[in-house]
């Protein structure tokens, strides 16, 4: 159901989300991404660069994350401005579970022009892999 | 080795047009699991109000990171890739990525700083279509790590 920007207030919580990511989602990320950086895909090459393995792209992990909000307002076209730092790396063992994300949301803020502000926390293994994550949104009236 | 502070305030010519289809948005929305019928079926996308699919909110990053090619690959920069790592990302979108869509990227430096031994490089994409009217805004900026001589220095 799309909320309604009447049906919304600061401090309204966003229905979680749980993402697996394994290595097959890396590699169809990189083809649709066109980001072909192999230590998104070849251990010896993040072991080479220090990193403990493989880990996901960082702009995967934007996309995965967003979903929170583009599930939640329906139609992806509302989302108006998306942005994150990167924290830590989400690190994808070579099997078939892969890594899980877990993603939460609130309204933290809402502008004059009626569009909201929904702040994004993601984390990868108890531990925060976004800063900053913030979405604006434009509620239909 | 720092970045060349004189590429600061830079900005490049216009990219050669980047025609966005439908099967790509597909494939985009596919590869993150975005699951809206807004980015495959173009009859629910004209009845929510768009000429055609739009694609996801990350999908300029395929436009984007192209073009900041010229940038990061000028040996003028002084940037070892290797040493790369994306710091942040930000979109701003004046209206959503469609199909049919003909986009120019214009590619803009807005700072170069250092910070605690690393080089922070923020770059600017102004996503247009051909005819100029504003489609996003991208603004990432790419840490080069410091090696450990230079943090202790």
């Amino acid at each position: 159901m799309t909320p309604s920007a009447a049906d919304v207030t600061v401090g309204t919580v966003l229905p979680p989300l749980s993402v697996r990511i394994t290595r097959a989602d890396l590699v169809r990320y990189a083809g649709a991404s066109l980001d072909f950086n192999p230590i998104h895909w070849n251990d010896r090459s993040a072991v080479a660069v220090g990193l403990p393995g493989v880990i996901a792209h960082g702009m995967l992990t934007m996309a995965l994350a967003g979903r929170v909000v583009t599930d939640w307002v329906g139609d992806p076209g509302a989302v108006v401005e998306w942005g994150v730092r990167f924290g830590r790396p989400v690190v994808v063992p070579d099997d078939d579970e892969g890594a899980q994300l877990d993603v939460t949301a609130k309204v933290t803020k809402i502008h004059d022009d009626g569009t909201v502000k929904v702040l994004v926390t993601a984390t990868f293994d108890g531990r925060s892999v976004l800063g900053g994550a913030q979405a604006r949104v434009r509620l239909p009236g | 080795m720092p970045l060349d502070p004189s590429f600061i305030g830079r900005s490049y010519p216009p990219s050669a047009p980047y025609e966005v289809s439908r099967e790509k948005i597909r494939e985009f929305a596919d590869a993150v699991g975005e699951t809206s019928p807004a980015h495959r079926d173009p009859e629910f996308a004209r009845a929510a109000g768009h000429p055609d699919v739009i694609a996801p909110p990350t999908f300029a990053i395929v436009l984007s990171m192209r073009a900041q090619e010229i940038v990061v690959s000028d040996p003028a920069l002084g940037l070892d890739y290797t040493r790369v790592v994306h710091g942040d990302q930000t979109f701003v979108h004046h209206r959503p990525v469609r199909a049919g869509d003909r986009l120019v990227v214009q590619l803009h430096v807005d700072s170069i700083i250092t910070r605690m031994g690393n080089d922070l490089l923020s770059l600017r994409a102004e996503i247009t279509t051909e005819d100029g009217e504003a489609v996003s805004t991208a603004k990432s900026t790419l840490v080069v790590r410091g090696t450990d001589q230079e943090a202790a220095e």
